[in-house]
């Protein structure tokens, strides 16, 4: 049995459609297992309406905490900090639980022995199914971070069940930006399917992303989503795409049925059958699955 | 004052009203106004404010380099990284630091009791000054492609605000760490919002967010015109300043799509924007 194939939605700039289009591909592709890896505003369950059979807690944050009884206020941990996360206050020092790292430096330092880390444990991963298969989501606690770590959770979880169910693919919904939750997202997945709309914003983001991108072996698809919007620019970015060897896996239009879908909690394929964003994502689909050859032990050789 | 442009959701329109908000004011309330582009992954607000910049300065981290000659492999530096960045093999005495998990603290240049670790500073970014309808007014933080550690570009780049008059933090999106890097360095947050089921729950992840830091806040819903009730339904019963909406329109989509600010292009949306400063200032 070969490993399931990971192909991860992307995007640079938020909202250019990357839910609505993982979605779209949700209702048509089979036999899949799902992730939404945009843990900061996990959306695709809204369409997805899933049943969670299970939950669990995952480690969020990891900061230092003074004792104020032991402290005796030398100073030592506010110098040696490099994220200037110690300050005293009118004498006494707390720690900027918002800039703290939890690098452990303070707590090595302390000649007195005040500082320990705190391990939080707010983060949350649900196990549910939904009528297309099963997904994986998670809620990053408030204000909280590690989304990297949590993404890369979220994925093992994902491995495992679809080996279990022998899906063939799994289907991962990316965070937007270029930064560590996108890095985690993209780490060790065959396909990178971006999905960009035709605006200057969206070109310049996509670019980077592709740059960033092109340190993985991965293959990279672009989507112009609603394209229709501003025809010249989507034309330059099919262009540049072409001048650059990138694959345009397809273009679609601007519609306001996918707001209407998304209020009946329908996948835009649901709510259109015989729409024509069904009939393109279908062939979009079509193209990333006869691409796959071999399976992923030979591919990656 | 600072403000910060906030949204859970991408793609809702924080560049817009960042760079819409910072126009009115300069051009007609002649307000000392700075605008910071904080989404150091995808700054976009440049595209709109079509300036050279002016000066630029590095953001840097600093990376250790451990000498394998002077290190005698205790294994201290190792256990005391919280970023599982060193790779130690005694056996074949090999030490490395995987630079792209190191977050610079220091702690195993601390530790080290041979001193075997010295340290180089990493360009992890960059800040750039631009001066648009007034001079600094514009300044940029850009994350390298590559590099992961986009909290620390954002709290380098809010280094170089201005101290004074109205300072406009355009946002990145969601709610996890680098958000709270700009938020917590803010006076007041805008939660831009659009009305579907999306823009709906990201809100509410961010008020939650935003309550969390004590910070006073609004909503403007942009892209208004779509009756979707549960929106201003929670914005009644949470009791938040609905600050203003700006309607949507096919033909500010294309303006946006250009890179046009849109109260420049649209005289009839200056008075939006400058209505929204108003609710802002009196919230």
């Amino acid at each position: 049995m070969p490993d399931p194939v990971e192909i991860v939605i992307l995007s640079g700039k938020g909202g250019t459609g990357k839910t609505t289009v993982t979605a779209a591909f949700s209702s048509l592709s089979g036999n899949v297992v799902f992730a939404d890896c945009d843990v900061d505003a996990a959306d695709l369950h809204l369409i997805l309406s899933p049943e969670i059979y299970r939950s669990e807690s995952f480690a969020s944050g990891i900061k230092a905490e003074i004792n104020l009884s032991m402290c005796n206020g030398c100073g030592v941990c506010q110098h040696l900090c490099r994220f200037n996360a110690i300050e005293p206050e009118n004498g006494v020092f707390t720690v900027d639980e918002h800039a703290c790292e939890g690098c452990g430096l303070c707590q090595e330092a302390c000649p007195v022995g005040a500082i320990s880390i705190k391990h939080h444990n707010n983060n949350r991963i649900f196990f549910s199914n939904c009528r297309f298969g099963p997904l994986i989501y998670g809620k990053l606690a408030i204000a909280e971070e590690n989304s990297g770590r949590l993404i890369s959770k979220i994925r093992q979880h994902a491995k495992a069940i679809a080996l279990e169910n022998h899906a063939g693919f799994i289907l991962l919904d990316g965070p937007p930006g270029i930064g560590c939750p996108v890095i985690a997202s993209v780490t060790g997945t065959d396909i990178v399917v971006a999905v960009t709309e035709p605006t200057i914003s969206g070109w310049h983001d996509l670019e980077r992303l592709m740059e960033m991108i092109s340190g993985f072996h991965t293959t990279l698809y672009v989507i112009i989503n609603k394209y229709d919007l501003n025809r010249d620019i989507a034309c330059q970015i099919e262009n540049n795409l072409r001048g650059k060897g990138i694959n345009l896996l397809g273009k679609l239009p601007y519609d306001e049925a996918v707001v209407h879908a998304l209020l009946h909690g329908q996948t835009i394929t649901e709510y259109e059958p015989d729409g024509l964003i069904r009939h393109e994502v279908k062939k979009m689909w079509k193209t990333i699955t006869s691409n796959i050859y071999e399976p992923k032990s030979i591919r990656k050789n | 004052m600072r403000i910060a442009i906030t949204s859970g959701k991408g793609g809702t329109g924080k560049t817009t009203l960042s760079t819409g908000l910072f126009y009115v004011l300069t051009e007609y309330m002649k307000y000392k106004v700075q605008l910071l582009d904080c989404d150091v992954e995808e700054p976009d607000c440049h595209i709109f404010i079509k300036s050279p910049p002016t000066d630029s300065y590095p953001v840097t981290l600093s990376i250790p380099y451990i000498d394998p000659g002077k290190c005698t492999f205790c294994g201290k530096c190792k256990s005391i990284c919280a970023f599982n960045a060193i790779i130690m093999l005694p056996m074949t005495k090999f030490i490395e630091v995987v630079t792209d998990m190191c977050r610079g603290c220091g702690a195993c240049t601390y530790v080290c009791p041979e001193k075997a670790i010295s340290e180089d500073y990493e360009e992890i970014g960059k800040v750039t000054y631009h001066d648009y309808l007034s001079s600094e007014g514009f300044i940029e933080g850009r994350m390298k492609v590559g590099k992961a550690l986009q909290t620390r570009v954002i709290r380098e780049t809010i280094k170089h605000a201005a101290q004074n008059g109205i300072t406009l933090y355009d946002s990145p999106p969601g709610t996890s760490c680098p958000v709270v890097a700009t938020v917590s360095k803010s006076d007041f947050a805008v939660m831009v919002t659009e009305p579907t089921p999306f823009g709906l729950y990201d809100l509410k992840l961010m008020t939650e967010t935003i309550r969390n830091l004590g910070k006073k806040h609004g909503i403007v819903v942009n892209k208004a015109g779509l009756d979707f009730h549960p929106l201003y339904d929670y914005i009644s019963a949470e009791k938040i300043p609905l600050l203003g909406e700006i309607p949507f329109r096919k033909e500010y989509a294309m303006a946006y799509s250009h890179g046009h600010i849109l109260p420049e292009k649209y005289e009839s949306l200056k008075q939006t924007f400058l209505d929204i400063f108003k609710m802002i200032i009196n919230a």
